[in-house]
């Protein structure tokens, strides 16, 4: 039976997703302002069948369906929030890729900003820490490795009087 | 016979890998010489099995042995011996084997060319790339197997997704696997550093070119799937900010910021802990980029809920590795006290700046392509996370860094002196304006911040060759003296400017394609005329076609430019016989402007002969991948310097050494 369902419906599934564009010529406004907006505003809603691709970019017939019914509603005069509300209606805010920022989004838009003034304030502390403490390894170097060392630098030192 | 062989290697070396995970740790430990020599024998061997494991399913797929449930599901006898080889990996079991091989390959070459590193380093090094090779070993043979036999053995297999057979992806997986599993040493020295309870600048110099490899592998592993992306997907997108990309993308910051942090390291002894802390979440982040590609959680939560043995068995590596990592640093952090005193504006406190905005870049991309995961696990609720808001996150944190980015190679280290700075870099700046102000005279389409942008590109180049200039005194002493001292610079200096240099290329290109596309979309019947971007382009009409293994319809239009013939472009929709899954196959002529980018589409019913057509014109587009060559390139440089080959033996050092020259 599982084979069956490889070897048939499979392809089956394959073949109706025929290829296509994703905008098609005959769904383009004709009104070259709204189409653009109606662009912009396709890319950032979701082809909700799709891995993560926006109705502007995929050629599935749901994605199809939203790029007509998202030029409707333009074309019908409305705002582009209006034509975003309409649809998280219809389908939640799953279907917009830019999420909004409300409480259950607040630690994603705060993330990057957050990281940014903990990472800095904790290197900057770290810096004057770290310039408070002398130099030292948690352990001496033996001697083999001492003897290591000048040779690296040494060997260093050899090529830096080269460069000049 | 041979695949049953290649399955007992495998298991053969899950055992060796045990024997490598355990006895050069122990003697370390109780510094035992005998018991730490077993390291590299062992880590060799494992690579010489693992080879063999993987020859052997790389047999069963180029003779079509479909028996193998693996070839069986994921190969055809009918495609080429490119896709018949590169199926090996285009699949999850192969691509595991591929990810051990990878693993077995780092680990033999630390083996081999590490006779310079102290014998404790090198056995408690040997010791973790072990360990974590048996992890994987283990998933593959419990979870994954590859040689697993059908009986009755089908008489055909169900083929590669053709989207998938394309030369880019071809070799896509290799070098990304590459780059990902090359953290694995840099993670393994973390490790090492932590059990001896000591980090020193040598340990940084023999650790960095192991993470700058690693790290160009995933470079190029990285442009690559871009690059296929772009003329495979037909539409002409290059990133889409998918979870799967940024899967590569976060360990590919992590790892940029620890080349660079490294450097500190080495020449000042200072951002010891931080090093070794990045080092750590480098590898990290290239594990659960394994976890989230792998384990199907991506698709869905719930696709990861109902067959949950793959996904837990690699959170379970994760958590061991990551969280086990982790206890063992803030156990140890407190031993590494550091020195190399910095002013804030010094060299050091310029790869501060970068490190900061790297992680923070790197911790905006993990926390965007986890966010919807974590929310829908913990509350239900579903959210899409997509491009507009990385673009809105991780744009303005590349700002800052690429402004900042030509400055920091002319601060001396300690102290630096920025206004000195600026005044050696007054050429590029002058460089830079004056291609703004062109670009702003030249073209008058496009977001009006977009020339910016490019100048932000413009600025990083010159700045790169600003460095070179000045260190070799271009200008200020006679040419031949130049030119002397211009040879005279070690190989990591001409590196860091080549590396940089593609960055700036990397960053016009983007804007360049992002702000001046040209678009059109019609459709054309035969003898139709369409212009773009100063191109026409007549179409001739469509025709059958039959491939290898597909079908396929090409389009061919003939392109002119100011009534000059320029190229003819076909692309084509192609059906596949196994599976019969369509693709696109765009059009491109190339320039230096940009592409010239054809889409075939459907037929159209409702005119005779006409077709859905979309043009596209993508200026500087090349520009992206070049500039990752690029950085490839600098990377290869500096790799090539002296200094930084691993322990970086003087010649007649090399001739006393017990082991055999290179």
């Amino acid at each position: 039976m599982k084979l069956v369902l490889r070897w048939f419906l499979i392809p089956i599934l394959l073949l109706t997703s025929a290829v296509a564009l994703a905008v098609e010529p005959d769904e383009v406004l004709s009104d070259p302002a709204l189409e653009a907006r109606a662009r912009a505003l396709s890319a950032e809603l979701r082809c909700l069948v799709c891995q993560n691709q926006s109705i502007d970019d995929s050629n599935a017939p749901l994605a199809r369906d939203l790029r007509i019914l998202v030029r409707e509603r333009i074309a019908a005069g409305d705002t582009d929030e209006q034509v975003k509300r309409f649809l998280v209606e219809r389908y939640g805010s799953f279907v917009l890729l830019k999420p909004p920022f409300d409480a259950r989004t607040l630690l994603l838009w705060l993330t990057p900003l957050v990281v940014l003034i903990g990472a800095g304030v904790f290197l900057v502390r770290y810096i004057r820490a770290s310039g408070t403490v002398p130099a030292e390894n948690s352990r001496a170097l033996t001697k083999e490795e001492e003897e290591k060392l000048r040779a690296l630098l040494a060997e260093e030192k050899f090529q830096k009087s080269a460069e000049t | 016979m041979i695949v049953e062989t290649g399955h007992f290697a495998l298991v053969l070396a899950l055992a060796v890998a045990v024997l490598q995970a355990i006895l050069p740790a122990w003697g370390a430990h109780v510094r035992d010489e005998r018991l730490m020599a077993v390291g590299p024998p062992a880590a060799v061997t494992q690579l010489v099995l693992v080879v063999g494991a993987f020859l052997a399913l790389t047999y069963a797929y180029v003779v079509s042995d479909f028996s193998v449930e693996n070839v069986y599901l994921n190969s055809h006898s009918a495609k080429p011996l490119l896709y018949r080889i590169s199926g090996v990996w285009g699949n999850h079991e192969g691509s595991m084997l591929l990810w051990v091989l990878m693993l077995a390959l780092f680990g033999a070459a630390v083996a081999v060319f590490g006779h310079r590193l102290p014998q404790t380093l090198r056995a408690n090094v040997l010791a973790v790339q072990g360990a974590v090779a048996v992890a994987f070993m283990l998933f593959i043979l419990l979870t994954s197997n590859p040689f697993s036999r059908l009986a009755p053995a089908p008489a055909e297999g169900l083929g590669l997704n053709p989207i998938l057979q394309d030369p880019a992806l071809a070799f896509h997986p290799p070098f990304l696997y590459a780059g990902y599993v090359g953290f694995s040493i840099a993670f393994a020295f973390a490790i090492a550093a932590l059990i001896e309870g000591r980090v020193d600048a040598a340990w940084a110099r023999w650790v960095r070119p192991w993470t700058l490899a690693a790290w160009m592998m995933l470079t190029l592993g990285i442009s690559m799937g871009s690059w296929w992306a772009y003329y495979e997907l037909g539409w002409g997108g290059w990133w889409f900010w998918d979870p799967v990309e940024n899967a590569s993308f976060m360990p590919w910051l992590a790892g940029t910021a620890l080349l660079h942090s490294a450097v500190v390291m080495e020449k000042r002894e200072a951002l010891k802990i931080w090093t070794v802390l990045l080092a750590i979440l480098t590898f990290s982040l290239s594990l659960m980029g394994a976890f989230l590609v792998r384990s199907g959680v991506l698709t869905s939560v719930h696709a990861f809920a109902v067959d949950p043995a793959r996904g837990v068995f690699i959170l379970g590596i994760l958590v061991l590795f990551i969280g086990g990592a982790l206890a063992l640093f803030a156990l140890r952090v407190g031993e590494l006290r550091q020195g190399g005193l910095f002013a804030p504006i010094s060299r050091e406190g310029s790869l501060v700046l970068n490190n900061l905005l790297l992680t923070t870049a790197c911790a905006t991309v993990l926390v965007g392509t986890l966010y919807p995961l974590a929310l829908e696990a913990l509350t239900g609720d579903k959210i899409s996370v997509g491009s507009p808001y990385f673009n809105m996150t991780f744009g303005p944190l590349m700002l800052p860094l690429l402004v900042a980015l030509p400055f920091g190679p002319f601060l001396a280290w300690k102290r630096g002196d920025l206004v000195a700075a600026a005044q050696r870099l007054w050429l590029a700046a002058v460089t830079t304006l004056l291609v703004t102000m062109a670009v702003y005279a030249v073209v008058h389409r496009g977001p009006w911040l977009a020339p910016l942008g490019i100048a932000l590109g413009v600025w990083v180049m010159t700045g790169s060759l600003a460095e070179l200039a000045s260190r070799s005194k271009l200008g200020q002493a006679p040419l031949p003296e130049s030119w002397r001292r211009l040879k005279g610079l070690p190989r990591s200096a001409f590196g860091t400017a080549v590396a940089h240099f593609g960055v700036g290329m990397m960053v016009v290109g983007i804007i360049g394609t992002s702000a001046y596309q040209s678009e059109r979309i019609l459709v054309m019947k035969p003898g139709d005329q369409a212009e773009i971007a100063g191109y026409t382009l007549t179409f001739k009409g469509a025709a059958p076609q039959r491939g290898p293994n597909y079908r396929e319809e090409v389009g061919v239009f003939e392109v002119t430019r100011h009534g000059q013939p320029v190229t003819s472009l076909m692309p084509s929709k192609r059906l596949y016989d196994a599976p019969p899954q369509p693709t696109t196959e765009a059009g491109i002529h190339v320039s230096w402007r940009g592409d010239l980018y054809a889409v075939l589409g459907d037929a159209q019913s409702n005119t005779e002969g006409g077709y859905a057509v979309r043009l596209y014109f993508n200026p500087l587009v090349r520009l992206i991948w070049l500039g990752a060559v690029v950085m490839f390139l600098g990377g290869l440089l500096s790799l090539s310097d002296r200094r930084l080959r691993v322990g970086a033996p003087k010649r007649a050092r090399m001739q006393t050494s017990p082991m055999p020259a290179e």
